[in-house]
């Protein structure tokens, strides 16, 4: 490891966002519970995305975010990023699908069926990794292997895993806000028609 | 030590805190608070501020070089994601008040309520 942010962030300090996450985790309950009630089927909403240029860029906008975003938290702690921004990335790349693929395509996806199961793995698989740590003898979230030299995949340790799980659940918990704020607007558009 | 990080971290409070307190739209407002919040960021990497410093980041880099404080650098990741965490529940609590009320306007809201 030698960013030392990132290892500040999920190796030294790791309880702290720890907390960080469920703060996280307890803003995106409350946005779901404030924003729920009115979600009443709605038929087709109306996407003219006619441009095949759109399209095609946009498919490519698609993977190269999602990759950026995941090479951000795989080496998070090698270069500049980590589970937070490669969420963050990763959840762009996701809601590009929307922009350029349509409400439907976007809604096989972005729902709470699959939405809500990934972002209680990404917090548990936190604990869980924590946990391990205490099972092998150490302190709760003890980085408690390394291996690899440094600037290589595995010089991360447990704290790479931990990175894993931060970008799993800020992706899942930005792209639950995502689906929650335009169901709200999907649903008066439908309504309207 | 420069103080200009300082005095515009202070600015952009200010901005932000205008335009808080002249607000007429609760979206409005929600974004004010964002820019207000901004200003912790630029304090944050203000305070960790090393002349001369390099990234926290020693790959490849020689022992004893100066490298600017990661800790506050951490601090504001965290920082952000409360942020993010802070605006969401705001612009949702607008969106209800909109479905109960009609308006975003905080003025015409007291008035309907009183």
């Amino acid at each position: 490891m030698d960013n030392v942010v990132n290892a500040t962030t999920y190796d030294i300090r790791a309880l702290d966002t720890l907390g960080e996450e469920f703060i996280l985790f307890a803003a995106v309950i409350g946005v779901v519970l404030l924003l729920r009630g009115g979600k009443e089927e709605h038929g087709e909403v109306e996407d003219d995305i006619g441009s095949d240029l759109v399209r095609v860029f946009g498919a490519l906008a698609i993977g190269a975010t999602i990759l950026v975003g995941l090479w951000l938290v795989a080496f998070g702690f090698v270069t500049p990023g980590g589970g937070f921004q490669g969420g963050v990335a990763v959840a762009a790349g996701a809601l590009l699908l929307y922009l350029v693929a349509g409400h439907d395509e976007w809604s096989a996806f972005g729902n709470e069926m699959l939405l809500d199961p990934l972002k209680g793995l990404g917090a548990g698989g936190f604990v869980v990794i924590g946990l391990a740590a205490l099972v092998a003898g150490m302190p709760f979230l003890t980085n408690f292997f390394s291996g690899g030299n440094v600037g290589t995949i595995w010089s991360g340790g447990s704290a790479g895993f931990v990175n894993w799980a931060a970008g799993l659940e800020v992706a899942a918990a930005n792209l639950i806000l995502f689906a929650e704020f335009l169901e709200e607007y999907i649903v008066p558009i439908a309504r309207r028609a | 030590m420069s103080f200009l990080p300082y005095a515009v971290a202070a600015w952009v409070f200010l901005v932000g805190l205008y335009g808080i307190v002249t607000s007429r739209n609760l979206i409005h407002l929600a974004l004010c608070l964002t820019v207000a919040q901004s200003s912790t960021y630029l304090l944050l990497l203000a305070i960790g501020y090393v002349r001369g410093g390099g990234p926290p980041i020693f790959k490849g880099v020689k022992l004893g070089t100066t490298a600017v404080d990661p800790v506050v650098q951490a601090l504001t990741l965290t920082d952000v994601v409360v942020s993010v965490t802070v605006i969401a529940l705001v612009l949702a609590l607008a969106l209800d008040v909109h479905k109960q009320a009609g308006t975003v306007d905080p003025d015409e809201i007291q008035e309907m309520s009183g």
